[in-house]
């Protein structure tokens, strides 16, 4: 231990090499629809980080904030897809998902200014489903999204001319096509790591912070409060842009059902389980929310077999039941998340 | 003497209540200004309205020669004048540092695409703001905070970083809504060193105040409200002896 602290760059090599080794060992020990499972969950890890700007640091409960996930993935699907007969490359889409995205973040923050709590929420709520009740009927009378049935045979994402979906065969050795997902969702995601803490330790993120701790006293510090809120929905709203388009290059199919209240629920549960506002914490609590309910949906019922000879409740019940009892118990005993901020932050100890 | 502050025909109204009619100050460049009134002669609700947190019915606010905005607390902020609150209003979760840094945002620039690419310029701002932010705290007695939670800090403490934090924004004036209140003798002997030493450094002051004999010790020149109405601007000798004051301290039966 005090080998790896004197030496900061080891640990952090070692840290690296675990985490690229880490889809072998997951396809190899566990199969390939885990490996699906971690690519799934640096896409949620990536959502709640967009959503903890708006929700740990700004203070303003959204509850509508898979509408920007929605956003970003539509946009993929439209420029990527049979549909209108368009093939962007990925690298066009995701920025201007981001953008577009950003854009319907102002557009959402713009009304709500004013609000706070519980009336914010509701707010927002509404908007997650406008979004989404848009999506399932924008098929008449120009068909645009497709309706209920929603998009398929979305292009897969490829880069240098290599599609992801399917494996690359490097010096002998083959990477399956999940792997090569897993590693560009990676990389995106320690690029949303460094966005959010560089924006967490600057003028703005104070600025965000100042306005969740007290908005009036944020104004007599010469914050103005609304511009500063605004940045906050369009940044949030931005990482959601992001893993949208990536969602949807990656299942290769978009549809109106994906993106409903509870996916919105899962993302707020992902921040406030893993501490609101501290970004360490946020990536468990989004790790776990990804990976806990999979490992239910798989043991649940070969273990029940394995104990009382017969599946007793439906793995999808005891998944729900589990993870309501799961929110109860942290919410009584770590009501400020699993990983917490701690008191002091390391960057402002005397140097 | 230069005029910093004039004020000129204020008026306030809440429904049917008239908080505040034509009220009218002016306050000059370095000296400390004292506003004292019994309770709800509409003390607060000046301040508020000066510092752009209620929008004015009616009357003209002059400072530093430009009118000044309706309505928008952080212009007035940026126009120069910074403010503490009755009932402390620090941001609880951050540390005495970081309230101080929150202070310093109207004076600084940085965007976002700085603090995304941590440019040179960024990096040179931030080492400044911190720089500054503990200088301020060190001013105002409690460096060795300064890497508390702020909802830590005792009352008085409090009570310093609220203004080490107004002084963040480089006000020219300050405006300190009871910054004695709730505080012992020892606690207000060295609030007041520490309020005059602002004058000293060449900052102007408004400070509203219950305590009474305070308000006579350290002011320059004070003014007194009494309904909303402004009943006398004079030095501190010339208002103690004021009938009009003493009844609206005391009653009609005293004076």
């Amino acid at each position: 231990m005090t080998s790896l602290r004197t030496k900061p760059h080891l640990g952090l090599a070692l840290i690296a090499l675990a985490l690229a080794l880490l889809p072998f060992v997951v396809s190899a020990t566990l199969g390939n629809a885990w490996l699906r499972i971690l690519d799934f969950a640096l896409i949620y890890i990536m959502l709640a980080l967009g959503l903890n700007i708006v929700v740990g640091f700004a203070g303003l409960l959204d509850l509508g904030y898979i509408a920007f996930y929605a956003v970003g993935a539509y946009l993929y699907a439209l420029l990527a897809s049979p549909h209108f007969g368009l093939h962007w490359p990925v690298w066009a889409i995701l920025p201007l998902g981001a953008l577009v995205a950003g854009v319907f973040g102002v557009l959402l923050g713009a009304p709500t200014l004013r609000l706070r709590g519980d009336y914010l929420a509701i707010v927002t709520l509404g908007f997650g489903e406008i979004v989404r009740i848009f999506m399932n009927n924008l098929n008449a009378p120009i068909n645009i999204t497709n309706g209920p049935k929603g998009i398929a045979r979305i292009d897969p994402i490829t880069i240098a001319g290599h599609p992801l979906s399917k494996s690359l065969d490097v010096f002998g050795f083959t990477v399956p096509g999940l792997a090569l997902y897993y590693y560009l969702f990676l990389v995106l995601a320690i690029l949303i790591i460094v966005v959010g803490i560089r924006l967490q330790d600057s003028r703005i993120g104070r600025a965000w912070v100042a306005i969740r701790e007290d908005e009036i006293a944020a104004k007599a510090c010469g914050i103005d409060t609304r511009n500063v809120k605004l940045l906050a929905f369009a940044m949030g709203a931005s990482f959601g842009g992001v893993a949208g388009g990536l969602f949807a290059g990656f299942q290769e199919f978009v549809s109106p059902e994906s993106f409903g209240l509870m996916e919105s629920v899962m993302v707020l549960c992902m921040v406030v389980l893993g501490g609101m506002g501290h970004i360490p914490g946020v990536i468990l609590g989004g790790l776990l929310l990804a990976v806990l309910p999979e490992a239910f949906r798989h043991g649940a019922a070969p273990l029940q077999q394995a104990l009382f000879g017969k599946t007793l409740i439906d793995p999808e019940n005891l998944r729900m039941l589990l993870f309501g009892l799961a929110l109860i118990l942290v919410m009584l005993y770590k009501p400020a998340g699993l990983w917490p901020e701690p008191r002091h932050r390391a960057e402002l100890k005397k140097s | 003497m230069t005029v910093l502050l004039e004020a000129h025909g204020i008026g306030k109204r809440f429904g049917g209540v008239q908080a505040l009619k034509d009220v009218s100050l002016t306050i000059r460049e370095g000296e400390i200004y004292g506003l004292i009134g019994p309770n709800g002669a509409g003390k607060t609700t000046f301040f508020n309205v000066l510092t752009g947190l209620y929008p004015r019915d009616e009357g003209e606010i002059t400072f530093a020669g430009q009118p000044l905005a309706l309505g928008s607390p952080h212009r007035v902020t940026r126009a120069g004048i910074a403010r503490t609150f009755q009932n402390i209003r620090l941001f609880a979760n951050m540390t005495a540092l970081e309230n101080v840094m929150v202070g310093r945002h109207a004076r600084t620039k940085v965007d976002v695409g700085g603090a995304v690419f941590r440019t040179r310029a960024q990096r040179t701002e931030e080492a400044a703001i911190k720089r500054r932010a503990e200088e301020l705290l060190h001013y105002v007695g409690i460096a060795d905070r300064a890497n508390d939670m702020a909802k830590n800090l005792s009352y008085g403490d409090q009570r310093r970083l609220e203004i080490a934090r107004a002084l963040a924004t480089e006000p020219k004036l300050l405006a300190l809504d009871e910054p004695a209140a709730g505080m012992n003798a020892t606690e207000t002997a060295s609030l007041r060193t520490l309020i005059a030493g602002l004058r000293d450094d060449g900052l102007t002051v408004l400070l509203i105040e219950h305590d009474v004999k305070l308000v006579m010790g350290l002011c320059d020149r004070v003014a007194v409200l009494d309904y909303g109405q402004k009943i006398i601007e004079d030095i501190p000798a010339t208002v103690r002896a004021d009938p009009r004051v003493i009844e609206a301290y005391l009653g009609t039966g005293a004076a």
